[in-house]
């Protein structure tokens, strides 16, 4: 299968915090349209995009949002404080750059700490080089957003970017509905808003669509760096098939359903146990009067950092997995 | 004086029924229909013209309050407290415990009899009690039974200016605008919702937005205020006299930023003072209607209360005034279509 990684590049570099998805959106929009039979809008601002088949109706959804830092105050000289969007680590944080809705540029530093350790967002500012109130005023409004601005690499092993989370699982669902032609099952893909400020996206649309059968794709962490916690997966092992988080406990049903798919098929997978975090699925599962849900993942070093890296033949196999999963009747 | 009355009300989360009573007197004819749903909320309909789109302005009823968990043999109340409470504000606070108002004093061991460490410790709840004068377990077990609630024993008071102090101001300031608001506005229909246990977790706003289903809904509150000069003003949530507090974020929603600006602009056309609830700390209702069923488009609107959950929380009434000014200027809009 060849895939396409120019896609991803762009993906990762398009805005679209939680709540403030419509430049990503939109771009996501017209990258598949012209590959579904219907695209709506929810009110949350969630893309909802169906390919119409005869069997299950099965809900694939992969965050479009992005961690970020909501101004909330202007000081007198200029300097912007901020509260966090998602998870931001105030370590992670320091000296990188951030980018703003508008293009305005800043970067983040902190007040003279003592000890660092102790060191909060509220300690923290963004310096965009206004040198008064006003002319920050100009550029930047209390409730706006801004992103990390790091570049996207590359080379023949991974990408490592900031958000491949989860524009990695964009760029797996969109790949896969250009790829699959003549569903079998009823597909809603959703490109789902606010995922990292506790899946609240993923629960109206699941609620709308009311799916037989629910799919996240998604970014886990990583257990195959030097003196890692103790974690089964790892970079360049396969497709990660979930098995729990703390959001879900995977139907067994669907699990199974995705492991002996991989097996037949020969695409490399791994389990993933994962003792933290959440996804869409949680959502999903518990929508209505229930949901049989599953996650594939993609395994991810330094999640929520500005340098994501994964494999690019972990990419491939997640994409594999889903299209033979989605392109095969299911019963479950 | 309805904010008097209505603060004054015993309404710790899940007992609202003193408070709903109130405000259903106070609505009733001038609702086209209200209920009481299964959960304890106050759903009322106001008809007038038709937007196309549901309305929903919604207030919490419920206030912070105490428990009463189990009543020792020297007929003290230990009690344990019902949402977000300060443990170090607790001592010697007069209360009142039960349906029948009886007074009590939240006691502790005197100042003299404390080891020097415990004096530089807050008094752990376990080590604290409700005395109501009882003699022993059988006497108190006449007045009170375990599960009872209590509140502040505190009274309305206006004071300086233009502020009032009482208890439970979050949230029975948003219940008093919006109670002003069924009154005053007549011109536009939408649901008027008041809500049972926010403060334990945002319990009743779901099923009431399960069954409103709403498009949009603005959410009345009382919100944290901390307006010490001495603090950078990043760390400063909201200012007393400044205006209605907008939010833009908190634990339970982020605010829809079209809907949020433009309060904004309404606010700036009609010279109504306004600010950002600059915190993303606490959450409220909005956070259970904007997911409910398939989503909906909020607002928060609060009122800068400083002390809050306390027994002496204190606002102004020039916040009130403008905090009503931009509702109604905000509902006005709707009606016209501009939002």
């Amino acid at each position: 299968m060849n895939v396409n990684f120019g896609l991803l590049k762009e993906l990762v570099g398009i805005y679209g915090p939680a709540s403030n998805e419509k430049p990503i959106r939109e771009y996501i929009e017209n990258e598949i349209k012209d590959y579904v039979d219907e695209i709506e809008v929810d009110s949350l601002g969630n893309l909802i995009a169906r390919k119409k088949g005869n069997g299950k109706k099965v809900m694939i959804s992969a965050h479009m949002d992005q961690i970020g830092l909501m101004i909330i105050d202007i000081d007198d000289k200029g300097f912007l404080r901020f509260t966090n969007v998602g998870g931001i680590s105030p370590y992670i944080s320091i000296s990188q750059k951030v980018v703003f809705e508008n293009g305005t540029v800043g970067v983040i530093y902190h007040e003279p700490v003592g000890d660092i350790s102790k060191l909060k967002l509220e300690n923290m500012y963004i310096d965009i080089g206004a040198f008064s109130k006003e002319e920050a005023e100009k550029k930047v409004s209390i409730g706006d957003i801004c992103i990390y601005k790091t570049d996207f690499e590359e080379n023949e092993n991974v990408v490592f970017t900031r958000y491949l989370d989860d524009r990695v699982g964009c760029f797996i669902a969109i790949e896969a509905i250009k790829n699959i032609s003549n569903p079998v099952n009823d597909l809603y893909f959703v490109f789902s808003t606010q995922e990292e400020v506790g899946l609240r996206g993923a629960k109206t649309a699941a609620y709308k669509i009311d799916p037989d059968i629910g799919i996240a794709l998604d970014v886990t962490a990583h257990g195959d760096t030097p003196k890692a916690k103790r974690f089964a997966v790892g970079l360049n092992k396969g497709a990660a098939i979930k098995v729990k988080d703390n959001s879900i406990i995977c139907h067994p049903k669907i699990r199974e359903l995705l492991v002996n798919i991989a097996k037949e098929n020969e695409i490399p997978y791994q389990m993933e146990v994962l003792e933290f975090g959440g996804t869409d699925s949680g959502a999903i599962h518990i929508s209505r009067e229930g949901v049989p849900s599953g996650v594939i993942s993609i395994p991810t070093r330094y999640v929520h950092s500005t340098v994501e890296m994964a494999s690019k033949n972990d990419i491939t196999n997640c994409l594999k997995l889903l299209i033979k999963f989605l392109e095969n009747e299911i019963n479950i | 004086m309805l904010l008097k009355e209505l603060t004054e009300a015993s309404g710790v989360s899940g007992n609202e029924k003193e408070v709903r009573d109130l405000i259903i007197s106070e609505i009733k004819d001038y609702v086209d229909s209200y209920k009481i749903d299964r959960i304890g909320n106050i759903i009322a309909y106001k008809k007038g013209k038709d937007i196309g789109k549901k309305l929903m302005v919604t207030a919490h009823m419920d206030e912070v309050g105490l428990m009463i968990k189990d009543i020792d043999n020297d007929g003290f109340l230990k009690f344990m407290t019902v949402g977000g409470i300060d443990k170090r504000i607790l001592v010697s606070k007069p209360v009142l415990v039960g349906k029948d108002k009886l007074p009590g004093v939240i006691g502790a061991k005197p100042i003299h009899l404390q080891k020097p460490d415990e004096r530089t410790k807050a008094l752990n709840i376990e080590e604290l009690y409700i005395d109501i004068g009882a003699r022993s377990k059988e006497e108190a077990e006449k007045y009170v039974s375990v599960g009872d609630y209590a509140i502040f024993d505190s009274e309305y008071i206006e004071f300086g200016e233009e502020l009032i102090k009482a208890k439970a101001l979050d949230n029975r300031v948003g219940c008093s605008l919006l109670i002003k608001l069924i009154r005053e506005v007549t011109d536009i229909s939408f649901y008027a919702v008041f809500t049972v246990m926010e403060e334990v977790g945002l319990v009743g706003a779901g099923p009431a937005a399960f069954e409103v289903n709403p498009d949009y809904a603005i959410i009345l509150e009382g919100t944290l205020c901390y307006d010490m000069p001495k603090l950078d003003t990043h760390l400063i949530p909201t200012y007393l006299n400044k205006g209605p507090a907008i939010s833009l974020i908190d634990r339970t929603t982020i605010y829809n930023k079209d809907l949020r600006n433009k309060i904004v602009e309404i606010a700036e056309k009609n010279n109504i003072p306004y600010q950002f609830r600059k915190t993303s700390m606490g959450g409220n209702d909005s956070g259970k209607i904007h997911t409910t069923r398939e989503g909906s488009i909020t607002a928060t609107i609060s009122v800068p209360c400083r002390y809050i959950h306390s027994p002496a929380s204190v606002m102004s009434k020039k916040d009130y005034d403008n905090t009503y000014a931009l509702l109604k200027e905000v509902l006005s809009q709707f009606k016209k279509e501009e939002l």
